[in-house]
C-alpha cells in the first residue's frame, strides 16, 4: 500500500517528517516497509511561466525557441520540442540547477547551437502522468515565477506500507489516517464520505438482481449518472494517482481508482448504454464460460466464480476485474457506478484460479464491510459531478444492505493487566479506543466496547481488544519480568542425549557435519538404483531434482562431498544427522515415518599428508568402520557387522550389514565404482548410514572390578578356511573362553599356501583371562584354553598353530 | 725382575693405556690386556699361594692393589667416556627444529546451524523449558487450521507452501503439507501434555522461495509457555534473557506491534544491534549490520490467541483459565547475526572451508 504523504495530509496532519512517521507506526503495529520520494527530489527551480513567444528552430524542424516569462527582470529562452508549445499559454519551467526525478541537473544548454535557458516540462517529466506528446499546460491566472509547488504536486514522501491481512481497512488513505492519528495523537479530519450529494431510495433505469445469494455477495449497490463527459482527469488527480502507484487512463476509471485507494473499497464503472438490457445479475459462471477482461484476454471460468452479467451473459468477474465488453470509452455519457461487497475467499479462490490479481481482488479477497459501499458511492457521485460534468440520477439501488449490528464487547480491566502483565487505566483504553473509532462506555469491571462496521471482522474477542489497547499504549517500553512457574522443568530426553553424543562423537573423529536438502529427486533414486516410486512426492515442487523427499542420507553426502571435491578438497570426511521420509503410511492417510538417520562419508586420504609422511593411507571400507565403532563405542551399545549386500548401491566385495543389538540398523561399506563415478569419484568413497532412531539410550553401565586382580594376556594362531569370517571366529573364542576369557581381539590375518595349505588363513587372537575374584593359575588357563581349542576345532576345523 | 718391580711396571703401563683409550671399545680391549682372564696381573695373583711364605704377603699385597687401582681407572674413564660419546650421538641427532610439526588430530566441526541450534536449546532448557520435535510432513489441520489461520491468508498458497502428493484440496484438513513452521507442535504438544507447559520446538521447514535471504528448506525454533497467569511481561523478560545468553548481557529488546493468526497481542522483537549504538558505529559511520537503526529484527511472538487453545480446551487448555506466548525465531537467521554470516545459501553450500571456521 502505497501512501503519498501529501495526500494523507488531507484527512490527517501529523506534523512531523516521514521518518519519524515511519517510526510511530512501526511502534504502533503497522509496518512500513520504505519510505520513497515520488516527483521531483527538490521542489526549488520548477516554477510557473508564461509562454510569450513561440518561433521555429532555424536548424531544426521540430524545434521551437520560446521566450517565457518565469518572473525575472527578463524573459528566458527556452528551446522546446514539444508540437503543443505555443504562445501565451500558462507552463511548468525547470530553471538550470533543477533536479529532475531520475536524479538528472538540469544545466544551460545549446540545442543546435540556440542557447536554452531551461525546459518546458512535460507531465511524465514531473511523474504526473505517463504522457509525453506534448507539454503540460496549466490554468491561466497564475503569475509567472510562482513555484511550481504551490499550484501542483511536483513532490511528495511515500509511505510504502505492509498491511497485515487482518487490517483491509487500512488498505485505503482515510483508513490509514486513522491510525496516523492514533499513533500520533493529531485531529483526524472527518470521513471524505460524510456528505454524499448522492440520494437514498428507488434508483430507475437498471435492474438488479443478486441471484448468487447474500453470503457470497452481502451487498450491491448501484447509482447512475449522466451528462459525463469523458476527458483526461485533472493534473492533481493523475499527480495523486501516480503517487499511489496507479497510472491515470481517463478521468471515469481515475475517478474508480481513486475512491478505491481513499476508501480501500474497488469500485466499477459500467456505460450504462453498453449493459445488454439495462439489468445487472449477480451469478455464479457456468462451467466453462468466457469472459473478455479490461486486460483484452479472454478467460474461461468455473462455477466457484462469480459474475456480474447482463442481458448479454457476464460482463464483469465480480470482484476481480470488469469485463471489455461494457467498459467506460470515449463516446460514453452515462455511467453505472457499482460497488458491492463479496465474499472474500470466494474472490480469493477466482484470483488464484485465473491468475489474475488486481488491486481490486487483493482489497476484496480480504472480505470488506457492507457499509464501506456507501463510502465509495459518497465519494465517486462528488468526483463524478466535479470532475466529468455529470449530474446523479435519483435514488441508489442497495441489493443486501449493510452488515450486522455493531457488536459490543466487554473489556475487563482486570484481563487487561492478567493478559499484559501491566496496568492500563480504565480511561487511557477508552481514549485509545476512541481514536481508531471504537465506542466505550463504562461498564462495572471495565468499558463495554463498540466495534465500528469496518473492524467488524478482525475485533470479535476481548483479546482482539486488548491487542488493540496495548499497541497503541506501545509495548516498546514494557517492563521485563519471567514467569512465576514452580512447575517448568528443562531437560533433554535421553533420545535426545544420544543424538547429541553421536553427533559430537562423529564430530569427534575428525568429520565435518554438513546439512543437505531433504528434497531431492528421482535421478537421485536412478544414480543410486533405488526404487524412487516410495518416496514422498511434492504437488508444487521447485524443480525435478527437488520434488520429492530423501530415503537416504548418502545423495547430500555424495553432492556435498563432490561438490568440496571440485573445489580442491581432496580429503572429505563428513556426516549428516538428519531425518529421512519413509511414504508408506501416506496411502493409509497418515503422515510418513520420520527416522533420524546418521550417515558418514569418508574419500581420500585418511589424514593430510605431511614432509614425513607423504602417502598417508586412503579411506577405504576399514576407514569408514573405524569411524562406526567409534560412534557406537561411545554410545555404549552392543554392535556388529553382517557380511551381505543391504543396499544396491554398494560394492558387492565391501558391505555390510550393521547390527546393535542384534537388530539391523543400516549399512556400511565402499560405494559401488559405478554409482561414485557418478559423481565423478573415481577412487574409493566409503561410508555408512544408521537408523538412530533405531538405537534405544542404553541403560546405566554396570561396575566390572578389572583392577584387583591380575590378567592373564596370550596370542593364538588359529589356522581356519578362508570361508570363516573374523565375527564367527570370535564369537566361538569368546563363547567357549566364557567366564576367563575378557577380551578377544584379532592383530594379525596370514596366508602362506605352503606352509598353512590352500584356502586357508592363520588368525591372530590376542586373549586376555581374568576372573573376578582370585588370581589365574596355570592350569585354570590352560584348561579354558583347551576348551576354546576344542570348539575352534569342532566348529570350522581350526588348529592352533604352535611356536610362532 | 722382582715381582714387585713387574708389578709396578703393569700398574704404569696400564695407567697410560687406559689414558690413551679413546673409545668405550679401545678401553675395553685395556680391561682385556690387563685385567682379563688371561692378563699378567691377575695370573700373578693366582700364583701367589706358590711364592715362598715370606713373599706371598707383600706380592699379593702390591697385586692386589695394582688391580683395584686399575679397576677404578678404568671405571673412571669408562665414565668419561660415555658421557663424550653420549654428546657425540646427541649432537649426531640434530633435526630442524623449523621443519613443520606433526599435523594436529582432525578436528570435526558441528555444522553452524547445529552449533546455534543447541545453544539456543540450552538458554531455554536453563529457564525451564523440554525439547521436543514434530513431523516435517504435516496437515493442513495443524500447520493452518489450529492455529487460526484463514482461509484466505495467502501463506496457504501454492506459491507459498510446498503440499505432498496426493493433493485434491489445500483447504482439506488432512491434505498433507511441509511445515512452514514449526508452529504446527503448539496444539500436537497441547494435546499430549496438560498445561503448564514449557516447550521449545527445533526443527527444520520448508517454504517455496530462494535467493540470498531465502532458500527452501531453513530451520526454527517454537517456543511455547502456557500456564497460570503468564503475561506479554513474561515474554519480554524470556525473549530479553535469550536475546543476552545469544547476542550478549548488555543487550536490550524492543517490541512492535505486529499481525500473527496465532497470537493476539502480537509483536515482532528486535534486538539492540551489537555492533554498532543506536546506528552509528564507533567510528561515527552508519551501521551495516542494522542498516542505521540500531535495532535488528529477530523473532516473532506473541501471547497465544485463544482460537488456538480452544482446539485443545479439553486438554485444561480453556483459555479463561490459562494464557500463555508463543514464539518463533530463524536459527540461521539468528546464526547470520551472530558470526556475521552474509548469504544464507552458504548454509546448505556445506564447503568445508565454511563449516570448519565455527569452533
Amino acid at each position: 500500500m502505497r501512501v503519498p504523504i501529501e495526500w494523507l495530509r488531507d484527512y490527517c496532519e501529523p506534523h512531523m517528517d516521514a521518518h519519524t512517521l515511519a517510526q510511530r507506526l512501526a511502534l504502533t503495529g503497522t509496518e512500513v516497509e520504505r519510505v520513497e520520494r515520488h516527483g521531483v527530489m527538490a521542489v526549488e527551480n520548477f516554477v510557473v511561466g508564461h509562454v510569450l513567444e513561440r518561433k521555429k528552430h532555424p536548424d531544426a524542424d521540430r524545434l521551437n525557441v520560446c521566450m517565457v516569462d518565469i518572473g525575472g527582470s527578463t524573459p528566458s529562452q527556452i528551446v522546446c520540442g514539444a508540437p503543443n508549445v505555443a504562445a501565451g499559454q500558462t507552463v511548468g519551467v525547470a530553471r538550470p540547477g533543477a533536479v529532475m526525478p531520475d536524479g538528472t541537473r538540469l544545466g544551460e544548454a545549446k540545442l543546435r547551437g540556440i542557447a536554452s535557458q531551461g525546459m518546458i516540462l512535460s507531465e511524465r517529466e514531473l511523474q504526473i502522468s505517463e504522457d509525453h506528446v506534448g507539454i503540460m499546460v496549466l490554468d491561466d491566472g497564475v503569475a509567472p515565477g510562482t513555484p511550481l509547488q504551490d499550484v501542483l504536486q511536483i513532490s511528495t514522501d511515500v509511505l510504502v506500507l505492509e498491511i497485515t491481512p487482518n487490517r483491509p481497512d487500512c488498505l485505503g488513505i482515510y483508513g490509514v489516517a486513522r491510525e496516523v492519528a492514533a499513533a500520533t495523537g493529531a485531529q483526524l479530519k472527518p470521513a471524505p464520505w460524510e456528505h454524499d450529494v448522492g440520494s437514498f431510495g428507488e434508483l430507475e433505469g437498471i435492474e438488479i438482481t443478486n441471484e448468487a445469494g447474500k453470503a457470497l455477495c452481502p451487498r450491491f449497490t448501484a447509482r447512475i449518472l449522466d451528462d459525463v463527459r469523458i476527458g483526461p482527469s485533472p493534473l492533481w488527480l493523475k499527480a495523486r494517482l501516480m503517487a499511489a502507484g496507479q497510472r491515470p487512463i481517463s478521468n471515469v476509471v481515475d475517478i474508480t481508482n481513486y475512491v478505491m485507494l481513499l476508501t480501500g473499497q474497488p469500485m466499477h464503472a459500467f456505460d450504462y448504454h453498453r449493459v445488454a438490457g439495462r439489468r445487472l445479475n449477480v451469478r455464479r459462471a457456468r462451467p466453462d464460460e468466457p469472459v473478455e477482461t479490461l486486460d483484452g484476454q479472454t478467460r474461461r471460468l468455473d462455477e466457484q466464480i462469480l459474475v456480474i452479467a447482463d442481458a448479454d451473459g457476464p460482463t464483469s468477474i465480480a470482484g476481480v476485474m470488469g469485463g471489455a465488453r461494457s467498459e467506460v470509452v470515449e463516446t460514453t455519457t452515462t455511467v453505472v457506478s457499482e460497488v458491492a461487497t463479496w465474499n472474500g475467499p470466494t474472490v480469493h479462490r477466482a484470483s488464484l484460479k485465473l491468475a489474475l490479481r488486481s488491486e481490486a481482488s487483493g482489497r476484496n479477497e480480504k472480505g470488506l464491510q457492507p457499509e464501506q459501499t456507501l463510502w465509495a458511492q459518497a465519494v465517486a457521485t462528488k468526483l463524478f459531478i466535479e470532475i466529468c460534468g455529470a449530474s446523479v440520477r435519483p435514488g441508489t439501488t442497495d441489493v443486501g444492505g449493510p452488515g450486522p449490528e455493531p457488536l459490543t464487547i466487554r473489556l475487563r480491566d482486570a484481563r487487561v493487566s492478567g493478559l499484559l502483565g501491566v496496568t492500563i487505566p480504565r480511561e487511557r483504553s477508552g481514549q485509545l479506543l476512541h481514536s481508531i473509532g471504537f465506542g466505550a462506555a463504562d461498564a462495572a469491571d471495565g468499558l463495554d466496547v463498540t466495534v465500528p462496521d469496518f473492524r467488524r471482522a478482525d475485533v470479535t474477542r476481548e483479546a482482539d481488544l486488548i491487542e488493540e489497547v496495548s499497541r497503541l499504549d506501545g509495548v516498546e517500553n514494557l517492563p521485563a519480568t519471567l514467569p512465576a512457574s514452580h512447575a517448568a522443568v528443562g531437560r533433554l530426553t535421553p533420545t535426545q542425549r544420544l543424538r547429541r553424543r553421536a553427533e559430537d562423537a562423529l564430530a569427534a573423529q575428525g568429520l565435518h557435519e554438513i546439512v543437505g536438502w531433504s528434497f531431492t529427486g528421482p535421478e537421485l533414486g536412478n544414480k543410486l538404483l533405488l526404487d524412487s516410486d516410495t518416496s514422498v512426492t511434492l504437488a508444487n515442487p521447485m524443480s525435478s531434482e527437488q520434488s520429492q523427499l530423501r530415503v537416504t542420507l548418502l545423495g547430500s553426502l555424495l553432492d556435498v562431498a563432490a561438490r568440496n571435491r571440485a573445489r580442491g578438497t581432496d580429503a572429505i570426511a563428513i556426516f549428516e544427522s538428519g531425518a529421512v521420509y519413509e511414504a508408506e503410511s501416506i496411502s493409509t492417510g497418515h503422515l510418513p515415518e520420520e527416522p533420524h538417520h546418521l550417515g558418514a562419508l569418508l574419500a581420500g586420504p585418511v589424514r593430510a599428508a605431511t614432509w614425513r609422511d607423504q602417502r598417508p593411507p586412503r579411506a577405504d571400507f576399514f576407514a569408514a568402520k573405524g569411524v562406526l565403532a567409534g560412534l557406537l563405542t561411545t554410545l555404549g551399545v552392543e554392535w556388529d557387522v553382517l557380511p551381505g549386500q543391504p543396499a544396491p548401491f554398494l560394492h558387492p566385495g565391501r558391505a555390510a550389514i550393521v547390527l546393535v543389538g542384534g537388530e539391523e540398523i543400516g549399512w556400511l561399506g565402499e560405494i559401488h565404482p559405478s554409482v561414485a563415478a557418478h559423481w565423478d569419484f573415481d577412487g574409493t568413497v566409503a561410508s555408512f548410514e544408521i537408523d538412530l532412531s533405531a538405537i534405544a539410550p542404553p541403560e546405566p553401565a554396570r561396575f566390572k572390578d578389572l583392577v584387583s586382580f591380575p590378567a592373564v594376556n596370550e596370542d593364538l594362531a588359529i589356522v581356519v578356511a578362508e570361508s570363516v569370517t573374523t565375527s564367527e571366529l570370535l564369537d566361538v573364542v569368546r563363547q567357549s573362553g566364557a567366564p576367563l576369557v575378557q577380551q578377544a581381539e584379532v592383530f594379525d590375518v596370514y596366508r602362506d599356501e605352503q606352509r598353512l595349505g590352500a584356502g586357508k588363513k592363520s588368525v591372530a587372537v590376542r586373549l586376555s583371562y581374568r576372573a573376578t575374584d582370585r588370581t589365574l593359575t596355570d592350569d585354570e588357563v590352560a584348561r579354558q584354553r583347551q576348551f576354546i581349542v576344542n570348539a575352534l576345532s569342532h566348529e570350522f576345523e581350526g588348529t592352533i598353530r604352535a611356536g610362532e | 725382575m722382582s715381582f714387585e718391580t713387574r708389578i709396578t711396571e703393569l700398574q704404569g703401563e696400564g695407567k697410560a693405556a687406559i689414558a690413551a683409550a679413546t673409545t668405550s671399545a679401545a678401553l675395553e680391549d685395556v680391561r682385556v690386556r690387563f685385567l682379563g682372564r688371561k692378563a699378567e696381573l691377575p695370573n700373578m695373583l693366582r700364583g701367589v699361594a706358590e711364592l715362598p711364605p715370606e713373599q706371598r704377603g707383600a706380592v699379593g699385597k702390591a697385586a692386589n692393589e695394582a688391580r683395584q687401582a686399575l679397576e677404578a681407572q678404568l671405571d673412571a674413564r669408562a665414565g668419561q667416556l660415555a658421557v663424550s660419546e653420549l654428546n657425540a650421538r646427541l649432537q649426531h641427532d640434530r633435526v630442524d627444529v623449523t621443519l613443520p610439526a606433526d599435523p594436529l588430530p582432525a578436528i570435526g566441526r558441528l555444522h553452524l546451524i547445529t552449533q546455534t541450534r543447541r545453544e539456543i536449546e540450552d538458554v531455554f532448557i536453563g529457564l525451564g523449558y523440554q525439547v521436543a520435535e514434530g513431523p516435517e510432513v504435516e496437515s493442513v489441520y495443524y500447520n493452518f487450521d489450529a492455529l487460526n489461520v484463514s482461509p484466505t491468508h495467502p501463506s496457504r498458497l501454492m506459491t507459498d507452501t510446498f503440499y505432498v502428493e496426493p493433493v485434491s484440496d489445500i483447504f482439506d484438513p488432512e491434505t498433507k503439507l511441509l511445515r512452514v513452521h514449526t508452529s504446527p507442535m503448539q496444539v500436537r504438544a497441547m494435546e499430549l501434555q496438560k498445561p503448564p507447559i514449557y516447550l521449545i520446538v527445533p526443527g527444520r521447514v520448508y517454504r517455496p522461495d530462494s535467493d540470498a535471504t531465502h532458500t527452501p528448506q531453513f530451520h526454527q525454533i517454537e517456543g511455547l509457555a502456557v500456564d497460570d497467569g503468564i503475561t506479554l511481561t513474561d515474554l519480554k523478560g524470556t525473549l530479553l534473557e535469550f536475546a543476552r545468553a545469544i547476542f550478549g548481557p548488555e543487550r536490550e529488546i524492543r517490541l512492535r506491534p505486529h499481525f500473527f493468526p496465532f497470537t493476539e497481542p502480537s509483536v515482532e522483537v528486535d534486538v539492540s544491534c551489537f555492533n554498532c549504538s543506536g546506528g552509528l558505529t564507533a567510528e561515527g559511520e552508519r551501521c551495516g549490520i542494522c542498516k542505521g537503526t540500531g535495532w535488528l529484527e529477530i523473532l516473532g511472538s506473541g501471547m497465544v490467541d485463544p482460537n488456538v487453545l480452544l482446539h485443545v480446551k479439553d486438554n485444561g487448555y480453556d483459555p479463561e483459565v490459562v494464557q500463555g506466548f508463543a514464539f518463533g525465531m530463524g536459527i540461521e537467521r539468528i546464526a547470520m547475526l551472530k558470526h556475521g554470516v552474509s548469504d544464507l545459501r552458504l548454509f546448505y553450500d556445506n564447503d568445508v572451508r565454511f563449516l570448519e571456521q565455527f569452533a
